[in-house]
């Protein structure tokens, strides 16, 4: 495709243009994606919407799903844990997958790792909002419908994140793939790291408690 | 003095710290434990209730008027308004007379039979009576079962299976008995573990039936397959359970208990089978949580693991009871295997426990036999668990309306009792109101009876609206379509050749 370069005066038809740009990305991967960093096409505004957009349907799936596809036990229920189950692996995601790809080579920076990975995410609103509405005019019968497309939105999106990783970076298919198995390692190892580190805190903090309590005996 | 105040402050902030930590654990320390009666909810909380059944009396040795005490009653059976008690410790059956819930008076004391080599009992633990008021009698010590007529006349035993699969050193030792209204017995031995011995009227052995399936962890057979001959041996072997009691209902139906291992339980398998006469299992479970006692199998007070359901009775509205002897509780549940309520514990308070081991009702009441305690409770059924069984037993009957009515009278005197929200619902949706139905199932989480209302609902709606439905799907269609064909008709218009020849002239 002859990349389309026109400039842009305005800032606000920019973020349109490489909003609308997402829809194309969801139907024509490789050469979306490539396009995104290397044209240009693609902006932190409209990549931050779709992130926005996903976080907004995750939790308003669960208020205005129909109960027999998601029943909220609203009493445990945590807002921020909830919208941190999306947050927390796309960062650990981004980070892994650009350290990794920066020591192999790899042509994306850590900005447009995440950009490229925001607009892989659209297919999760595009698909669910509808299907949550959807789900309130369904019987037991048909919730097969429900949890297929559903499923699809999922598989759809992360297609999508593994073909844009894979332009992004400039990477063969096999290589491709192979990062992505070793950035989801990477991922694990972090996670590890973390638990180590706030253990290791927690258990610092309990020292110096015990401590302050002993001493407090003795006054 | 500054430095001790420096150390008021920093021990006031652990206080604080430590409080505020502490609190949620006090609470949720109050939430956990029920009262005497409960349920669960659809989360598997507890959910505390009115009092479904009262503890009306216990009948120690001396209410009933014996000269010799009770020891370790083993047994009861409910036939009409008399009742049988195993008196297993002292080798005799007392038939009791129910006068009223309140009164109990002892008919006779059976510790012999006519006719037979062994004319007296050892360690009778069950006993049942036939349609034809035949006594049938676990007659363990003696290592046989024995029918006699109602005068004690013996007629028949029915002595150890002849079965080349059972091991020939092993002593019969039959423990529960059901019998059926032809009068074949049905029988659980310790040490079989193949089902239920039957034998027909002739006391001749016809087969095992229903024993429970085996489950095995894939993990456990890797483990056993490498295992050496002598590990092997002191492993669990892969068996199926022995049942713990059996009963025969109404119609015909036998309804099994065993106790289920903690994986089990976890699993959250059913703990209480129904076999049909091909000794399957036809018991439907259609309710949030298992048929199997309590959810929480963690220790308290001493007791843990899952319950161990000892025996199991049926009422004639398909509620049967089923009495835990781990935690000395009784469990209600209805025909579509929903918890009706939980009731009961370990103590020595009236409508409390210390080893419960057999249970049979009498209409609504319930009688339960403590084997330490040497006692019987009489529980008879509250306001409220009348009101419950009035909106069961009039639903069955199919006066909805009523149903409904007796179900929202439950909601107002309990509204925890997710069963009522159900109750309402099912009762709306005889009566053809599914918009209120499906708000009732919504509430508590029926997904399959709300797509039961909604399905009527979403036609009706259809039906009513059909007209501007259809004329929506056609304007859907006709509006791209007709301004598609305006759009071709001007762009032909403007690219006529008589206008294009004009232009350029």
């Amino acid at each position: 495709m002859i990349a389309n370069t026109k400039q842009f005066d305005n800032p606000k038809d920019k973020y349109f243009d490489s909003l609308k740009f997402a829809l194309y990305c969801i139907t024509h991967p490789l050469d979306g994606f490539w396009d995104l960093t290397h044209e240009k096409r693609g902006t932190y505004a409209a990549a931050n919407t779709i992130l926005f957009l996903t976080l907004l349907i995750r939790i308003l799936k669960l208020r205005f799903t129909s109960f027999i596809f998601i029943q909220v036990y609203w009493e445990d229920l945590n807002i921020f844990l909830y919208l941190a189950s999306i947050l927390f692996p796309l960062a650990l995601w981004v980070v892994g997958n650009w350290g990794l790809t920066t020591l192999f080579d790899g042509k994306g920076k850590l900005g447009q790792v995440y950009m490229a990975t925001c607009y892989a995410l659209t297919p999760y609103p595009l698909i669910q909002f509808p299907l949550m509405v959807f789900s309130n005019f369904v019987t037991v019968d048909e919730a097969e419908f429900y949890s297929v497309v559903s499923a699809l939105s999922l598989v759809w999106a992360a297609l999508l994140v593994i073909a844009a990783m894979g332009q992004i970076h400039e990477y063969s298919a096999g290589k491709n793939l192979l990062f992505t198995v070793a950035t989801l390692f990477a991922m694990l190892v972090m996670i590890f790291i973390l638990m180590i580190f706030f253990s290791m805190i927690s258990q610092g903090v309990a020292y110096f408690i015990s401590l302050a309590r002993e001493l407090m005996f003795r006054m | 003095m500054r430095k001790k105040n420096f150390f008021l402050k920093t021990g006031m902030a652990i206080l604080a710290i430590t409080t505020a930590v502490l609190q949620p654990l006090q609470v949720k320390a109050a939430t956990d434990e029920g009262g005497y009666t409960y349920n669960y909810d659809y989360w598997g909380d507890y959910m505390n209730s009115a009092d479904f059944y009262n503890s009306c009396k216990v009948f120690t040795s001396t209410d009933l008027g014996l000269d010799v005490k009770l020891k370790n009653p083993q047994g009861l059976f409910a036939d009409g308004n008399t009742l049988y008690l195993c008196d297993s410790g002292n080798n005799r059956i007392i038939e009791l007379n129910r006068l009223s819930s309140e009164q109990l008076e002892v008919v006779r004391i059976i510790d012999s039979i006519k006719g037979s080599d062994i004319e007296t009992l050892n360690n009778p633990t069950d006993v049942a009576v036939s349609e034809d008021g035949n006594i049938f009698i676990a007659d363990q010590g003696n290592a046989r079962v024995i029918k006699v007529d109602k005068d004690l006349n013996f007629l028949m035993e029915f002595v150890k299976p002849t079965d080349n699969t059972l091991d020939s050193k092993l002593v019969f030792q039959p423990t529960k008995l059901a019998v059926d209204t032809a009068e074949r017995v049905y029988c659980i031995a310790t040490g079989i573990n193949k089902g239920l011995i039957k034998y027909e009227n002739d006391a001749t052995f016809s087969g095992f039936v229903g024993a429970t399936p085996v489950s095995f962890e894939w993990t456990d057979y890797i483990w056993k397959k490498l295992a050496s001959q002598e590990q092997r041996a002191k492993m669990e072997s892969f068996v199926p359970t022995e049942y713990e009691n059996i009963y025969m209902d109404y119609e015909g139906f036998i309804y099994a208990t065993k106790a289920r291992t903690l994986e089990q339980a976890r699993a959250d398998e059913n703990a209480v089978r129904k076999l049909n006469l091909m000794g399957s299992d036809i018991l439907v479970s259609n309710g949030d949580w298992s048929v199997g006692g309590d959810l929480y199998l963690g220790s308290g007070g001493g007791y843990e693991g899952p319950s161990i359901l000892t025996d199991v009775t049926c009422m004639d509205n398909d509620i049967y009871v089923c009495l835990d002897r781990n935690r000395g509780r009784l469990f209600g549940y209805d025909d579509q295997g929903h918890m009706v309520f939980a009731f009961g514990g370990n103590g020595n308070m009236d409508g409390y426990f210390r080893r419960p081991s057999a249970i049979d009702h009498i209409g609504h009441e319930l009688y339960v036999v403590d084997s330490l305690d040497c006692s019987i409770t009489a529980f008879v059924p509250t306001q409220f668990g009348e009101l419950v069984y009035t909106a069961i037993e009039e639903f069955d009957k199919g006066h909805y309306e009523e149903s409904g009515v007796a179900w929202q009278e439950v909601m107002n005197q309990n509204g925890n009792y997710d069963l009522a929200y159900i109750g309402i619902g099912r009762s709306l949706l005889r009566q053809e109101q599914y918009e209120d139905a499906m708000k009732y199932f919504e509430l508590k989480y029926d997904a399959d009876n709300y797509s039961k209302a909604y399905k009527q609902y979403r036609k009706i709606w259809v039906e009513e609206h059909i007209f501007w439905i259809v004329l929506v799907i056609l304007a859907l269609f006709l509006v791209p379509l007709s301004i598609g064909k305006v759009r071709s008709i001007r762009h032909e218009i403007d690219t006529a050749d008589i206008f294009v020849v004009e232009k350029k002239g």
